[in-house]
């Protein structure tokens, strides 16, 4: 038996947690550079803010409607949901988080008679320990674990939980959501099934899984088999070591100058230098790519990748790199929107093999300090290569409406009077 | 008032593991290796349930009686069922405050300073409950 516990609204939750002002406003998310909402409270769908609108469509609303507005604040959302993964490992065995705001548990053993209970207990819980409404489904695979939380979400009737084992519910339930709503089949799958006649969640787990395998892929086929109560996909547990680090932005303004860009390329890198150290990995592989916007009609993209003699997690050496990359890929006369940097090819920092040259003398000293002054909150140090403070307005993703970082920052946490 | 010595302070949160780093002799552990004990962590005696703990900053003077100034640091714990005496979080009109929660003889959330009154609760329009406060982390020195 699996369920789904899955966070309603999750950031707009997070946010009106620590704003009991805003209890009774529609509340709206935005994406990255506060380009479009992402996430919305019950209030602001139903006022018929569409998921996925331009933040400028909807900003009238604001004065005439009092939508309240944030930009992601991904410090916030990410504490809150390691402490809800958290609070679920205490409640039962078996938990594989499987986003942000949604986790796989695995409750095999359990009677079924206690589930309905365990659900609302789950449910109770994180709504007492976190401040958070979340929905659970139950049933004996993942694919149908998502159907009954989908349907827990729908129909407030079942008051946040539903408990999908009987075959004639699940069914019943199937015949209800059209084929779209299954977790994997996307846009254009749809498009495809509708002509062979599928058209409910019921047509597809009624249709032979053989036929489909040959017509599209083992995945549809695993689907059918799923949604007919028979496990395929097993709890991912133990998400194996991280294979590489990204860090990336979109720029808050395009960018056209090589200086701002290297200061963009040089903060990514001290980024993912930091992540490479908290795994205690090291790095044999490293790119750089930049682009302009993906529909500018004068698009320019390239990447260029570069390997290290020795693997490291030394940022300099990681910035002399970045550097070196950055000069083959630029080229003036472009309007940038966006730059990363990829480290690959890790390797755990005592499975090295040390070369001739070795490492360079104090380097883990060094960084280990550095990164403590950095989580001290006291100050922050970093290379020249960076720029200066102010030189960050230049690239740096705009986040007008940010909320302060209640839970991880000393200086923003909330005030009581 | 007087004190009493508890142990030396973990520096650093949130684990310290004790170290050997001398070679020891085969065959004669070091005496002291059945003596070893974690230092002492603040989070073990403050937090009771991590996941479930929050830090808020108080403001005003409501609730000097109570040992809370202004600038003080509350831990607060969601985990628990506040109860009659509790110092709580709550939200009252769009607003945290921290009260001491009073159920008889009429349920009010009561301030810890005479000068300001004590805010009666309507039984149907309970206020939403935050947290217990547990704990009240005041600085003595002045920085």
């Amino acid at each position: 038996m699996f369920a789904l516990v899955d966070c309603n609204n999750f950031y707009t939750s997070c946010e009106m947690l620590f704003r009991p002002d805003l209890r009774d406003r529609p509340v709206v998310v935005l994406s990255n550079n506060d380009g479009c909402v992402v996430a919305r409270s019950p209030l602001a769908k139903a006022m018929g803010i569409p998921m996925g609108v331009p933040a400028f469509q909807v900003r009238h609303l604001e004065k005439q409607a009092g939508l309240v507005m944030f930009s992601s604040n991904y410090a916030l959302y990410g504490d809150m949901s390691a402490r809800v993964m958290a609070t679920l490992e205490q409640l039962v065995p078996e938990v594989e988080a499987y986003s942000i705001d949604e986790a796989f548990l695995g409750l095999h053993g359990l009677p079924a008679t206690t589930l309905p209970s365990l659900a609302r207990r789950i449910r109770r819980t994180i709504d007492r320990h976190q401040g958070l409404p979340v929905c659970v489904g139950i049933a004996p695979t993942k694919t149908l674990a998502k159907l009954a939380n989908h349907a827990a979400k729908t129909w407030p009737a079942t008051q946040g939980t539903v408990i999908l084992t009987d075959p004639a519910r699940q069914q019943r339930l199937m015949s209800l959501l059209p084929v779209g709503t299954i977790w994997g089949i996307g846009r254009r799958m749809v498009g495809h099934l509708e002509q062979l006649g599928i058209h409910t969640a019921l047509d597809l787990a009624r249709s032979h899984p053989a036929t489909l395998r040959k017509r599209f892929s083992v995945v549809i086929e695993r689907l059918v088999r799923e949604l007919n109560g028979e496990p395929c996909l097993p709890l991912d547990l133990l998400p194996g070591p991280r294979k590489h680090i990204v860090a990336s932005r979109s720029f808050g303004n395009r960018v056209t100058e090589r200086r701002v860009i290297g200061h963009a390329v040089a903060s990514h890198t001290w980024r993912a230098s930091e992540r490479l150290r908290q795994d205690d990995n090291l790095a044999r592989q490293m790119t750089v790519y930049i682009r302009t916007g993906a529909k500018d009609p004068n698009y320019y993209g390239n990447a260029a990748s570069g390997a290290f003699a020795q693997p490291t997690r030394d940022t300099r050496q990681l910035l002399d790199m970045a550097h070196r990359l950055l000069d083959q890929l630029w080229q003036p006369g472009y309007r940038y929107a966006k730059a990363g940097v990829v480290l690959t090819d890790l390797c755990h920092r005592h499975q090295q093999q040390t070369d001739l040259f070795g490492d360079r003398p104090g380097s883990d000293a060094l960084m280990d300090v550095m990164d403590r002054i950095n989580h001290s909150g006291k100050g922050k140090v970093w290379l020249a290569g960076q720029g200066m403070q102010a030189d960050r307005k230049a690239w740096e993703m705009k986040r007008l409406r940010l909320s302060p970082s209640y839970t991880t920052d000393w200086q923003q946490i909330p005030e009581v009077s | 008032m007087s004190v009493q010595w508890l142990g030396r302070a973990s520096r650093r949160a949130p684990l310290c593991l004790p170290l050997f780093s001398q070679p020891v002799a085969a065959g004669f552990p070091s005496p002291a290796q059945d003596h070893v004990e974690q230092r002492l962590d603040l989070n073990g005696l403050c937090i009771k349930h991590p996941q479930a703990t929050y830090f808020v900053r108080a403001k005003g003077d409501s609730m000097v009686e109570h040992g809370i100034v202004s600038g003080d640091i509350l831990v607060v714990d969601r985990a628990l069922e506040a109860r009659h005496g509790d110092i709580i979080i709550a939200s009252l009109q769009g607003d945290f405050t921290v009260k001491r929660l009073c159920l008889h003889p009429s349920p009010c959330l009561q301030p810890g300073n005479p000068a300001y009154p004590p805010i009666a609760i309507e039984e149907d329009n309970p206020p939403d409950i935050f947290g217990v406060v547990t704990f009240v982390v005041h600085p003595t020195r002045l920085s």
